[in-house]
């Protein structure tokens, strides 16, 4: 039933590359979730939204672990930014690269996990049966959180054919 | 008669040594832990993208983190296993390295 069935927003063309389908209001969305991420990135890289961006290498270990972020971090940092400015340049197009793509996944990634941690997303929430009443005040962030789950999807599912 | 300097003996040699966590014999090994957030298909995609397992290696991983809580996706030595964490975790995914026990 065509009904039921939403068409993905990204799609493997015959020549390798990839068609978006995505609105304005929708891209827009995303030029301003991006943006916002890449400023807390830039003025407040400690921020308790941004811990899931950073996890701990070692758990054991607190002096290996202090090395270890000193030398990621800064990296990590900036790859994510990196991945930001992809999408940023791209998000105009109506055809993708698959390089564009792995930019895109990282990115929206990024988005996830800090949204996530602010709706404080925890593990019983994955069953059907454990949905959480959401906040009607938290609705705008569940909104994003969706969005980007599904946009993630699509990204994934067109690219998990150029991986196997 | 004891000798009137004293002579270190070679495990006394050795020990600076394991104090700088130098021992190469030991292998690393990779954990990715579950966590709510990132999805099975993602984690699926980012096994096969970092590692190039096939898709059902990196399912099968993606599995064992999902309902064991965790899984060795990787190992060798320490250099190798930091580089394997920082690409996880670039890619969003929580990964910790610890000695092979």
């Amino acid at each position: 039933m065509a009904f039921f069935r939403r068409t993905p927003a990204v799609k493997r063309r015959p020549d390798g590359d990839f068609d978006l389908t995505l609105d304005a209001d929708r891209r827009d969305v995303l030029v301003s979730l991006l943006r916002q991420l890449d400023e807390l990135l830039d003025t407040e890289p400690d921020h308790p939204n941004l811990k899931r961006l950073r996890p701990p290498a070692y758990l054991d270990d607190d002096e290996a672990d202090a090395a270890y972020q000193l030398l990621a971090g800064e990296e990590l940092r900036e790859s994510r930014k990196q991945s930001i400015d992809a999408v940023m340049a791209s998000l105009g197009r109506d055809q993708l690269s698959e390089g564009d793509l792995w930019a895109w996944v990282q990115a929206l990634n990024g988005v996830r996990l800090v949204v996530g941690t602010r709706l404080d997303i925890s593990e019983d929430e994955r069953g059907p049966m454990f949905r959480r009443v959401r906040d009607p005040e938290d609705r705008p962030l569940w909104a994003v959180y969706d969005f980007t789950t599904e946009l993630q999807h699509d990204v994934v599912e067109a690219l998990s054919g150029s991986v196997s | 008669m004891a000798p009137s300097t004293p002579i270190l003996s070679p495990t006394e040699i050795a020990r600076p040594d394991e104090d700088l966590g130098l021992d190469t014999d030991q292998p690393w090994i990779v954990l990715v832990w579950n966590d709510p957030i990132n999805t099975m298909e993602y984690v699926t995609l980012v096994f096969q993208k970092l590692f190039g397992y096939s898709k059902e290696k990196a399912e099968k991983l993606m599995l064992d983190v999902h309902n064991l809580g965790r899984a060795v996706v990787s190992s060798g030595a320490r250099e190798k296993a930091e580089i394997d964490v920082f690409r996880l975790h670039e890619h969003g995914l929580w990964a910790t390295m610890q000695h092979d026990e």
